[in-house]
């Protein structure tokens, strides 16, 4: 390290004392991290096949063949997940906003909004989703409506937007509180009217205090597009059923578990991310 | 001639605190008025009492002789016609600082944001931020944050404006630069009510002093009369401490 690139500061050539010991302390920190890594992982290496069944999981769990015979159809078959994601992500966070604006309004003649916004949120956040999904997939077609409004895609997806919405909407409204009410202030003072002030003014604010929030819902949705497979279409984990049942072998499903993981992992560690920082700016 | 901006006996109680105990009040038109005392004093619930922020409980408040504290009535329009600046700025965070004076100015009249540039130009070279209407809150300094805040009540073209202690939360170098932007404002005219800690600066630009002392104007006059010849005993004690 040439000496221009240290702070004017300390005009001594050379790291400081207290450099020099940071450093030492990370050095060893770093030596202890790996060392034990290293052993934990040979452990498992070695210990895991010592176990009298591994011969049988390796073979119904990991088989290569298997694997390469049914990836690129998984791939294929989650496309299908992406595309339900795709089109019910936007539906989510549209009814989830329109439901925290409901929750969040004043006039007494509104109050009925008020009153569904929190029956709603009441409702679908206390219910599992995937009962959500067999009552309204199962049920809705079930009342005979013409093509193409029986399809369990439709009403799949419908079920995913009212659960999830019910989430975002919480996550929002929360966003919505976390606003200073000298914000508000500052904007009714200007004569800007309670609309324009959500609107311009908290709105903006809110939302995106909630990104990350609101990102590893977006996450749990994406895995549970899966859940859609018990109505139906034939998404990434029912293709992997039917992989199972061809090769009555289970390594289709390590191969799902994998190709979200893929997905999720980077988003997991995106959202954390986007958390660190904003926690960072706030303190 | 009627004041501009009348109180009478206005009240105002928060739960079992009464902050207000029947404030009397009279700012005519160009006038500037300081309200001076301890704090807790109520000095910021009087000026939000003034433009409707916070609802008085009793008493009324004219505005060129109409009541505009009548429980129901739309505080809107009351706002637009008077501006207040805080003591935290509270500009809005995710917009820059022209932005900030442009939104209410574009909603509230339907001003266009070309129609608006020019203007505000002006007013950010004339309190001198020509080079920061762009910049966005976090990237300016608490004295130019002020200012910013001045521009924005401003820009609605208030016939009164309100400014609570809004140096209080400055360096002391930079309070000179917003005192220099009121200074500028008393000489176009502006009639101005003003919470404030800086005795020097009431005492050089007020035409009337009130001494607020647990929620009453215990005693008012112009700045000499006050600053000098002080009547009431809590009015020395408090002037023995400030100055
Ligand atoms: N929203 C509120 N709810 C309850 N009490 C309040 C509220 N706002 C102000 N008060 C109380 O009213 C009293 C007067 O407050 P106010 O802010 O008007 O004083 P001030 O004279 O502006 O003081 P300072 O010089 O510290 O700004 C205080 O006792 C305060 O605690
Ligand atoms: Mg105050």
């Amino acid at each position: 390290m040439s000496t221009q690139d240290r702070p004017a500061a300390s005009p001594a050539a050379g790291p400081t004392r207290r450099e020099v010991y940071e450093a030492g302390v990370r050095r060893r920190a770093n030596r202890i991290a790996l060392a034990s890594t290293i052993a934990v992982v040979l452990a498992l290496v070695i210990l895991i096949p010592l176990a009298p069944g591994w011969e049988d999981v390796k073979r119904a769990f990991f088989n290569g063949r298997v694997f390469a015979a049914t990836f690129p159809g998984l791939v294929e078959a989650f496309v299908l997940n992406v595309m339900i994601f795709a089109w019910s992500a936007p539906l989510i966070a549209l009814t989830g906003l329109g439901i925290a604006l409901c929750r969040d309004t004043r006039s007494p003649a509104l109050f009925p909004l008020r009153l569904f916004g929190v029956a709603y949120t009441d409702i679908f956040r206390g219910l599992p989703v995937v009962l959500v999904i067999y009552i309204i997939g199962f049920g809705v077609p079930g009342l005979g409506l013409p093509r193409p409004w029986n399809s369990p895609y439709i009403w799949g997806t419908l079920a995913l937007v009212l659960v999830y919405s019910a989430y975002v909407a919480e996550v929002l409204r929360s966003g919505i509180d976390s606003i200073h009410q000298s914000q508000r202030a500052a904007a009714a003072s200007l004569g800007l009217s309670e609309r324009d002030t959500m609107r311009y003014v908290v709105l903006p604010q809110a939302i995106r205090n909630v990104v990350p929030a609101n990102m590893n819902l977006f996450i749990a949705l994406q895995k549970d597009v899966a859940l859609l497979s018990f109505i139906g279409p034939v998404e990434i984990f029912r293709q992997a059923g039917v992989y199972k049942s061809l090769y009555a072998n289970f390594t289709p499903y390590v191969g799902a578990a994998l190709i979200f993981l893929a997905l999720t992992i980077p988003a997991t560690r995106y959202a954390d991310y986007l958390m660190n920082k904003q926690n960072r700016e706030r303190s | 001639m009627t004041a501009k901006l009348s109180l009478r006996g206005v009240r105002k109680r928060f739960g079992e605190v009464e902050v207000c105990k029947g404030i009397d009040l009279d700012v005519d038109e160009g006038e500037m008025v300081c309200l001076i005392g301890a704090s807790g004093s109520g000095k910021s619930t009087l000026l939000r009492c003034m433009n409707l922020l916070e609802p008085v409980d009793d008493g009324v408040i004219l505005l060129d002789g109409q009541d505009i504290s009548e429980p129901g009535l739309d505080p809107q329009p009351v706002r637009q016609k008077i501006g207040i600046v805080f003591q935290s700025y509270n500009l809005f965070p995710h917009m820059s600082a022209a932005e900030n004076v442009m939104l209410a100015p574009r909603r509230v009249y339907g001003q266009s944001r070309e129609e608006l540039r020019p203007k505000l130009a002006e007013m950010f070279g004339r309190f001198g931020l020509g080079d920061r209407m762009d910049h966005y809150p976090d990237q300016l300094s608490g004295g130019q944050q002020q200012r910013v805040a001045i521009i924005r009540a401003l820009a609605m073209a208030p016939q009164i404006m309100l400014f609570d202690e809004i140096t209080s939360a400055l360096d002391p170098e930079l309070v000179g630069e917003v005192l220099d932007v009121l200074r500028d404002l008393r000489g176009q005219g502006m009639t101005m009510v003003l919470a404030t800690h800086e005795m020097g600066f009431a005492r050089e630009l007020a035409d009337k002093v009130c001494f607020l002392d647990a929620g009453r104007i215990l005693e008012q006059g112009p700045p000499d009369a006050l600053f000098n010849a002080p009547r009431e005993d809590r009015t020395k004690a408090f002037l023995a401490r400030v100055l």
